[in-house]
This record gives structure tokens, C-alpha cells and sequence, in this order.
């Protein structure tokens, strides 16, 4: 007889920000139904109300290192920190949804529920410490995502959008699901902290059976999952999607896709190759596992790709499209450091530390971009070209100036957020040996100027009318100023985030 | 190194500019006088202050003084570090003085009534002088490093908004080419601080004297001159040194006066400044392996941008390839490594700020006058302005190093040092001397085609006089060429010990490693 666990062995308090919110998600759903039409931006205020509450309960959760739901949920620092981030990302989402969905005519009641559980999905995600709960979270997070992406419809650009997210999501997905069957064949689990058991223990030990099969299908098996994350987070050269995805899809759910998934993803990522395989090496004395090298190819090629093609976009959505990969490929020189075993084990974990400040840094700066795209972008989605910036800079001089600094801290210059995120990327991969991994990154950090300052040129340093940017409504303002206001914040004082990111270790905590 | 309790004075003077950029940012852009003066009252107290501190700065003694440590990024090493010594103490002084002139350069100039947005520019000017303070008194690395990287903003915008008609281009060239060459210098920051387990300055310089801290060093590419690579090359494009020159005719023609006058006066000293606190105390091996290779860089620069200038037809450019001439002198004397030359060094950034300044003050004006900076526009402009003219030829005087005022001490000096150094000697100061010659020969054409000859064209001959804010621009400089030029020990005295425990650390250190 299978003994049935109690409640108490379920560890629920852990779980408490991402079960409210997907409760509440659920709820919201019903509760709309009797929300009336002209009034839908209620549904939104009591989304918001979930994602405090949940924001709440995560700050309540922060010094908590434990296991929740029989050993598949991971309640550490870890999850807090990114959980600040996801939370962060659907609370300024929905400021900035609130006044465009009117404006476009797209108002809904179901699109505030999607989006809380798209947020959910990627909360379960970065807390999931079994393969199974990343696959399951990782659908969670996709297929609101694709529902969302198509919301405009019947506009083209729209569906074809949903479309292709659709199409190629599940490919990935099932790359992924595909490459966690071999893993689990390889080391008969699917437990994340276990996995790392069985690859140390036994695999790489020669004590094992078959151990050369199993090796081969472990390789295998992690291969088809990078494929499946890789595609989430868009990195090269599986990236050819996002462009097309996030100019069709409405500006505000680009611009959360473009921070919350690529969380999710790169959470997967560290927990998978930073945890399960972070032992997996040809010989016990190497200095680096044998996933490093295929990371440090994607993070450069990634780098290298976003950054060139960027330069050649006329369309501020298609831009920032290319710019978010290119920022995948820095966070990907992180994941390629935590590949180097010192850093990988050693207390603190300064990449994933690094990854993580990224994350945030990037999000604030990434949201504020798309909210003064948005307000520069008509009702009928045109508005999008890089020349519709002309000008800004004399008719609506605030805006301008925080996307100059917007534009700024993408870049990485010093006094924004983006610069810090910069330094540690670049700290964590050198302290890892990747020095020409880092070169890249500052090179291409250059190139990456060219692009970012040419809508500050158009902005300042071109004559022209200038946009009225009507879209600049009060809700959106706010989430441009809150976005303004972490830049800064993290630029200023970065110690206000190290100091919660110092405290985050991915492997130190399995070996206790 | 006394830590002051409290605030120091550097860290009051460092954060006045941001109070008063956030003052003028709260004035209505209507109240144009009221941001004009509050931008020029601000840059007056700073400049006051940059005196009181000059006053009680202890020349006697070579470490940090004022010095004030708070802690920014804890676990990376990283801190809030300000402190002054014989290095930067003059560079700080430097920044406070060109400021007020540079806004009266302003306010007497028609691009502000013409461009518009007034209150920009003041806020920007503000930025800019927090940014330049922020670079000479910090003695963190990272954080050197943001105001470094912070100057190019708003001198960005500067270019880019109130500049001449090609101004786009140059703002993002200027912009791109400096960031370029300074990512760079990050990596390696970056490196040198994991190495040392701190981004503090003087603790890296100790460790590296101390022999706790060793970049290896085995000839010109060896990790230690990797490194000293990754630096010099940010600072080499700051000065700029030849031939990382290209950015800069561009940006100064582009540029509006006060623009101008402030690239030429405190931006392009942050590369000899970083040389000589940076480079040579940390990379002492690597500096002396590569100070002849860029001697003849620096000779060549000398040579080039005096033969260049004297092609110009241009005003403006030709004073910006003279600074490229001028800047080439002040990395010979660094790379003289001894301390006539790196102390000559020091005070020629001075002289060159103030000098090259005021000749971009003096083409500023006689454009705000005709709208051309063609020399052929020109001619007997003495005749029609005496008094402009007579400063004006001072500062020509100045520029080209006749004894008597601040240029020739400075050159002189330099060319002392490098006669007497080690690794450069007799023909590296054989070449720059012909470049003492060559400048007298493009000031001197220059100034005989604008202001002597006859005064035959009839749109010079009304040309209105001189308000009192270009007065008020014009004569401190003045002044300034003539203190520096007779009483140029007042200068010396606080750099002294200073420049002397540099030398000492890298010769010291040169000396025991050949002893090994």
C-alpha cells in the first residue's frame, strides 16, 4: 500500500506566494464573469491585489531554505529573489495594461487571469527541484503565453504571432520533455538535488553498470533540454522566433514576455545545469563540467547575434526584440560561469548571484523601454518605427529624458542598474576563467551603444515635430517611473539587491 | 591617511554640483536668468572651495589627504573612496576654474537664444563638472571607472544638441569611440580587482610595491602589460594620443564654446591624470617596458598635430590639432618617468586647459561675431577690437611657449625631463623640440591672419565689443597664463612629494626586479 503523505508533509508555507497567486488566478477567472464589460479594469486592480499579496508572502519566504510538496518545490533564496523579480514584472505589466487594452479596444477580463498564470507558471518554474515540476511549470508559464500573444487578433500581425510562439513553444517543449526522459533513463530520477547524487556518485564514479550508455544518454538527454530552455530564453541560435513574437504581439505583453519568461528560463537553467549536473565532468579533478563550452558557444553567439542584427532594425518593438536576446547572451556568460566547478561550488555562488542581479536590473530597465515605446504607439498599433522618437525630447520632455536613460542602462553605462549587472556578469565569468567569453561581452556591449543611442539621437539630436505620445497615460506613466526609479536605485545603490542576491547559493545548499 | 570625520570638504565639493543641478532642474524653463545664475553661482562656490582645499593641502606630505571611505558595494571590495594628493590636487583646481568660465563663455553666446532648452544645458553642465570632480578624487577603481564613463553623457549631449551643423556625428562618434576604448579598461579593472581582493587604489599600488600582489611581467606581452594595455588604451583616447586622435577634431569643431573649452581643458586630462595614477605605480614593470614605444607615439603625435594644424583652414580645428600636439608633450613627460617630466607634465595639463581654452574661448567669440570660422573670413581684427586682440595674443604667446608665461615652464620642463630620462633621452627631446617650433609657426599664422593685415572686409569692421561676460571669460585666463608663467613654483610645491614617491615606486620597483 502506498502510504499517503499528511498535509503537514507537504510544507505548504513554503509554497504560499506562488499557491495564493495561482489560487487567485483561478478565482479571478470565475470572479470576472461577473464583472460587467464596461468595468474590466476592476479585473485588473484585483489582479494586482493577488500580485501584492503573493509579493508579501515572498518577502515572508525569503530566509526559508526548505523543501515543499514531497521533494519537488524548493523554497530557498533562490526562489525568493526571483520571485521578486516575476512579481515585480506582473505588477508593472498590468500598469502598463490597464490604459492599452482600452485604448486598442482589446479589453477582456480574461487577460488579466492569463497573465497571472503565465506568473505563476514561471513562479512554480524557478522554485522546481524536479524535472517534472519544470516541464509542468514550464507549460504553465508557455501557454498563457501564446493565448496572449495572439490577443489582438483578429489584427494579422497578432495571430501570426500567437501563431508562431504556438508552433515553436511546443517544439521546444517537447525537445525538453524529451531530453528529461533520457536524463531520467541515465539516472533512474528526476529529482534535481538527486540527479546531482547520481551523477557524482555513481556515474562519473565507474562503479555503475553500462556506465558508458548512461553517460552517453545523460549527454543526450541534458543536450535536448538546453534546446527546449534555450528556447524560452531565445538564445542563439534558437532566437529566430522572438522578433517576429514580439513585434505582433500588444507592446505590454511583449514586455512582459521579454522579462518573465526569459526568468523562468534562465531559472530552469541554473537549477538544472547549476544543481543537476553540476558535477558532470569528464574526470573528478577537472576544473570545468562538460556542458560549459556549448554554454560559452550560445552566450557568445547569442551576444554576438542580437547585438549585430539590432543595429539594422527600424521598428522599436523588432529593436528591443533583438536587444533582449542580446541581454539572454549575457545572462547566458553567467550560466557558462557557474559551468567552471570552483565557482559552481565554492560559497557564495557569485554567477548565479550575477545572473540574478542581471535578471532584475534588466527588468526594470527592459519594462520602462517597452512603456515609453508604448506611449509613443497609436491605438491602431502603428507608431512602432525608430523615427517615430524624432522629436520626443522637446514634446514630452520627461519621458524622454528616463528613456535616454533607459536607453542608457541597456547600453551599460555607469549610474544605471544595467552598468552593475554589466560589472558582475563580467566579475563572475573572469573569476570563472572565461576571459575571452568576457571579451565579447564588453565588445559587444559597445556595438550594443550604436543601436541604444540611436533613439536617444532621434529623441535630442533631431529637428522634428515631435510625437504628442498620447499613450502616456497616468497608469502607464506610473509604470514608467516605477521602472525609472529602480534603474536608478540599482545603479546608485546596487548593495540595496547584492545584498539579498549574496545570500543565494544554488549548489552550497545540496551539501550540507 | 587621516580619515576625515564628518564630511570632507572633497565630498562636499564633489556632491555641490548635483545639488545644483537638482536646483536648476526646479527652475522654470521661462527663468532663464535665474538658471543662468544659479549654474554660474554654483561653479563660483566650487571653485571657491577647490581654493580652501588647495590652501589646506599639506604639501609636505605624498599620501591621500581629506580622505573619505564609505562603503558601496561591500562584497565586491567595492567602496565610496575620496582622497587628494599632489596628482590631482591642481587637476581639481583645474576643473573648478575652467567651469565658471566656460558658463560665462555661455551666457554670452547666441546658441543658447537659438537651440532653446536652456535648462538642459545648465543641468548638463552641472553633471559634467560632478562627473570630472568625481574622477580626480576618487580612488576606487570601479568607481573611477562610472565617473570616467559618466562624463561622456552629458559632453554628449553637449555636442550633439547645441553644436554646428555636423554635430550628430560627432556627439556619437565621440561617444562610441571614448566607450570603446574604455570597456576595455573594465575587464581589466576587473581583473585587477579579483587579483587583489580590493578596488581601492592605494591598497592595490601597496600590494603590488609590497610583492603581495604580482602581475607577471615577462616583456611586452606578458599579463602585466595586458593589463597596463587595457588601461592605457582608455586613457590614450582620452588625451588622445596618435593615432587615437580621430575623434577629436570632430568633436571640438562640432562642439559649442563652452564645450570645447571644457574637452580641452579637464576632459582630456583624465588620460594623463589615470596614466600617472593608475599606470605607473601599478604596472611598474610595464610601464618602463613600454615608455619608448610610447615616446615615439607621443613624438609622433607632437610632429603630427603641430604639421596638421598648420594645414587648416578652420579656426577651431586648427587649435584642436594644436591640442593633439600639446596632449602628445604631456604623455612624453609622463612616459619620461622621472620627475621633472611627470611633474612638467602635471602643470602642462594645467597650462594647456587654460590656454587652449582661452584660444577656443578667442574662436568662439570672433564666431559669435561673423558666424564663420574660416581664417580667410578674417583679417586686421586688432584694428577693429584692440583689446580682445591683445588677449588674444597672449594666449597665442602662451600656446606656442614664450618664456614669461605658463606654456614655455611647462614645455621646458617636459623636455628637461625627457633629456634626462632613462628610457627615452637625447632624440626623443631632439623631435619634441622641433615641435616647440613648429607651434610657433601655426599660432603665429594664425594669429597674423585673423588679427594683423588690413582691415579690408567691410563685415569686420562693425564687429560689436566685448560684453562683460566675455570679459569675465577672458581675463582669468589671462591672468592665469601670467601667474603660472612667473611664479610657476606656487604650482610645483604641493605636486612634489608626491610625483616623488611615483617615481620612486616605479624605479624602486624596476630596479629590484633587475637585481633578482
Amino acid at each position: 500500500m502506498i502510504p499517503v503523505p499528511s498535509l503537514s508533509e507537504f510544507n505548504l508555507q513554503y509554497t504560499l506566494p506562488a499557491l495564493s497567486l495561482t489560487v487567485w488566478a483561478c478565482i479571478l477567472l470565475l470572479v470576472d464573469l461577473w464583472i460587467p464589460k464596461e468595468r474590466k479594469e476592476t479585473t485588473a486592480w484585483l489582479a494586482a491585489g493577488g500580485v501584492v499579496f503573493a509579493f508579501i508572502a515572498n518577502a515572508f519566504t525569503f530566509n526559508t531554505d526548505g523543501e515543499a510538496m514531497l521533494g519537488m518545490f524548493r523554497a530557498d533564496q533562490f526562489t525568493a529573489f526571483s520571485n521578486l523579480v516575476i512579481l515585480a514584472t506582473t505588477f508593472i505589466g498590468i500598469l502598463m495594461s490597464v490604459d492599452y487594452l482600452k485604448r486598442t479596444g482589446i479589453e477582456r477580463g480574461e487577460y488579466y487571469s492569463l497573465l497571472l498564470f503565465a506568473t505563476v507558471g514561471t513562479m512554480w518554474m524557478v522554485a522546481a527541484n524536479d524535472l517534472i515540476t519544470v516541464f509542468v511549470a514550464l507549460e504553465l508559464l508557455s501557454i498563457p503565453l501564446y493565448v496572449l500573444a495572439a490577443f489582438r487578433a483578429p489584427d494579422l500581425k497578432s495571430e501570426e504571432s500567437g501563431l508562431k510562439y504556438f508552433i515553436l513553444g511546443a517544439f521546444a517543449s517537447a525537445f525538453f520533455v524529451y531530453g528529461a526522459a533520457l536524463v531520467y533513463g541515465a539516472t533512474g530520477t528526476t529529482n534535481i538535488p538527486a540527479i546531482l547524487q547520481a551523477v557524482s556518485a555513481t556515474l562519473f564514479s565507474g562503479e555503475a553498470a553500462n556506465a558508458g550508455a548512461a553517460q552517453l544518454l545523460l549527454l543526450l538527454g541534458s543536450g535536448l533540454m538546453l534546446v527546449g530552455l534555450g528556447f524560452k530564453v531565445a538564445a542563439a541560435p534558437f532566437h529566430m522566433w522572438t522578433p517576429d513574437v514580439y513585434e505582433g504581439a500588444p507592446t505590454p505583453v511583449t514586455a512582459i514576455m521579454s522579462v518573465g519568461a526569459k526568468v523562468g528560463g534562465f531559472a530552469a537553467m541554473l537549477r538544472i545545469f547549476g544543481t543537476g549536473f553540476a558535477t558532470l565532468a569528464p574526470a573528478a579533478t577537472a576544473s570545468s563540467t562538460d556542458w560549459q563550452t556549448i554554454m560559452w558557444l550560445i552566450a557568445a553567439l547569442t551576444m554576438i547575434l542580437g547585438n549585430l542584427i539590432a543595429i539594422s532594425q527600424t521598428n522599436i518593438k523588432r529593436m528591443l526584440a533583438y536587444s533582449s536576446i542580446a541581454h539572454g547572451g549575457y545572462i547566458m556568460m553567467a550560466v557558462a560561469a557557474t559551468g567552471t566547478v570552483s565557482v559552481g561550488t565554492g560559497l557564495p555562488n557569485s554567477a548565479a548571484q550575477a545572473a540574478l542581479f542581471y535578471l532584475l536590473a534588466y527588468m526594470f530597465t527592459n519594462l520602462g523601454a517597452f512603456a515609453v515605446a508604448m506611449a509613443v504607439e497609436k491605438n491602431d498599433g502603428s507608431g512602432t518605427q525608430m523615427e517615430d522618437f524624432v522629436g520626443l525630447g522637446k514634446s514630452r520632455p520627461m519621458l524622454a529624458l528616463m528613456m535616454a536613460i533607459f536607453m542608457l542602462s541597456l547600453t551599460g553605462i555607469p549610474g544605471t542598474a544595467g552598468f552593475i549587472g554589466k560589472i558582475l556578469i563580467f566579475q563572475s565569468s573572469l573569476e570563472a576563467g572565461l576571459i575571452p567569453l568576457a571579451i565579447i561581452g564588453v565588445l559587444t556591449s559597445i556595438i550594443s551603444g550604436f543601436y541604444y543611442l540611436r533613439v536617444v539621437v532621434n529623441m535630442y539630436l533631431r529637428d522634428g515635430e515631435g510625437d504628442k505620445a498620447e499613450g502616456a497615460t497616468p497608469y502607464l506613466n506610473w509604470a514608467v517611473y516605477a521602472s525609472f526609479a529602480g534603474t536608478m536605485l540599482l545603479g546608485i545603490l546596487p548593495f540595496l539587491a547584492t545584498d539579498l542576491t549574496q545570500r543565494v547559493s544554488l549548489v552550497a545548499s545540496l551539501f550540507p | 591617511m587621516m580619515e576625515a570625520s564628518g564630511l570632507s570638504l572633497l565630498t562636499v565639493i564633489l556632491f555641490l554640483p548635483l545639488v545644483g543641478m537638482t536646483i536648476i532642474a526646479a527652475i522654470p524653463e521661462a527663468q532663464g536668468r535665474n538658471i543662468r545664475y544659479t549654474a554660474l553661482g554654483f561653479s563660483l562656490v566650487i571653485f571657491a572651495l577647490t581654493l580652501v582645499m588647495w590652501a589646506s593641502y599639506n604639501p609636505a606630505d605624498p599620501g591621500l589627504q581629506m580622505v573619505q571611505r564609505w562603503d558601496w558595494l561591500p562584497t565586491f571590495g567595492v567602496s565610496y573612496f575620496v582622497g587628494v594628493d599632489g596628482v590631482s590636487l591642481l587637476m581639481i583646481v583645474l576643473t573648478g576654474f575652467i567651469m565658471p568660465v566656460a558658463i560665462f563663455a555661455s551666457m554670452a553666446s547666441h546658441i543658447l537664444e537659438e537651440r532653446g532648452r536652456e535648462k538642459l544645458y545648465y543641468a548638463f553642465l552641472m553633471l559634467l563638472e560632478w562627473a570630472m570632480l568625481g574622477a580626480f578624487m576618487i580612488q576606487d577603481l570601479i568607481v573611477f571607472y562610472i565617473f570616467f564613463e559618466v562624463t561622456l553623457v552629458p559632453m554628449y549631449f553637449l555636442i550633439g544638441i547645441w553644436g554646428s551643423e555636423n554635430r550628430v556625428y560627432a556627439a556619437v562618434k565621440f561617444f562610441l569611440y571614448t566607450l570603446a576604448g574604455s570597456v576595455l579598461m573594465l575587464l581589466a579593472i576587473l581583473y585587477v580587482g579579483n587579483q587583489a581582493g580590493t578596488f581601492a587604489i592605494p591598497e592595490i599600488i601597496a600590494a603590488v610595491q609590497s610583492g603581495a600582489l604580482v602581475f607577471p611581467f615577462s616583456g611586452l606581452f606578458s599579463t602585466q602589460s595586458f593589463l597596463f594595455l587595457g588601461f592605457f588604451i582608455a586613457m590614450a583616447i582620452k588625451v588622445p594620443l596618435w593615432p587615437l586622435h580621430s575623434w577629436l577634431p570632430d568633436a571640438h569643431v562640432q562642439a559649442p564654446t563652452a564645450g570645447s573649452v571644457i574637452l580641452a581643458g579637464v576632459l582630456l586630462k583624465l588620460g594623463g591624470y589615470g596614466m600617472i595614477r593608475i599606470l605607473l605605480p601599478m604596472f611598474p614593470e610595464a610601464s618602463v617596458a613600454w615608455a619608448p614605444v610610447i615616446g615615439v607615439l607621443a613624438v609622433i603625435g607632437i610632429i603630427y598635430g603641430a604639421w596638421v594644424s598648420y594645414a587648416q583652414t578652420d579656426a577651431k580645428k586648427l587649435v584642436a590639432y594644436s591640442s593633439v600636439s600639446h596632449m602628445g608633450f604631456i604623455v612624453l613627460g609622463i612616459f619620461a618617468l622621472n620627475s621633472q617630466g611627470i611633474q612638467g607634465s602635471i602643470l602642462q595639463m594645467v597650462n594647456h586647459g587654460i590656454s587652449t581654452g582661452g584660444l577656443f574661448l578667442v574662436v568662439g567669440m570672433l564666431y559669435e561675431r561673423r558666424h564663420t570660422k574660416a581664417l580667410d573670413a578674417y583679417g586686421g581684427i586688432w584694428k577693429a577690437l584692440p583689446v580682445f586682440g591683445a588677449i588674444s595674443l597672449v594666449l597665442t604667446m602662451s600656446s606656442m611657449g614664450l618664456p614669461g608665461l605658463n606654456g614655455f615652464v611647462g614645455e621646458f620642463t617636459i623636455l628637461m625631463g625627457t633629456f634626462g630620462s632613462e628610457y627615452l633621452g637625447f632624440f626623443f627631446a631632439l623631435f619634441a623640440t622641433l615641435g616647440v617650433i613648429l607651434a610657433a609657426v601655426y599660432m603665429l599664422y594664425m594669429f597674423q591672419k585673423v588679427f594683423m593685415g588690413e582691415l579690408d572686409k567691410e563685415e569686420n569692421k562693425h564687429l560689436h565689443g566685448l560684453s562683460w561676460q566675455e570679459y569675465a571669460a577672458l581675463v582669468p585666463v589671462v591672468v592665469g597664463c601670467f601667474i603660472i608663467g612667473i611664479y610657476p613654483a606656487l604650482f610645483f610645491a604641493p605636486m612634489d612629494s608626491t610625483v616623488g614617491q611615483i617615481v620612486a615606486q616605479v624605479t624602486q620597483f624596476v630596479t629590484t626586479v633587475a637585481a633578482r
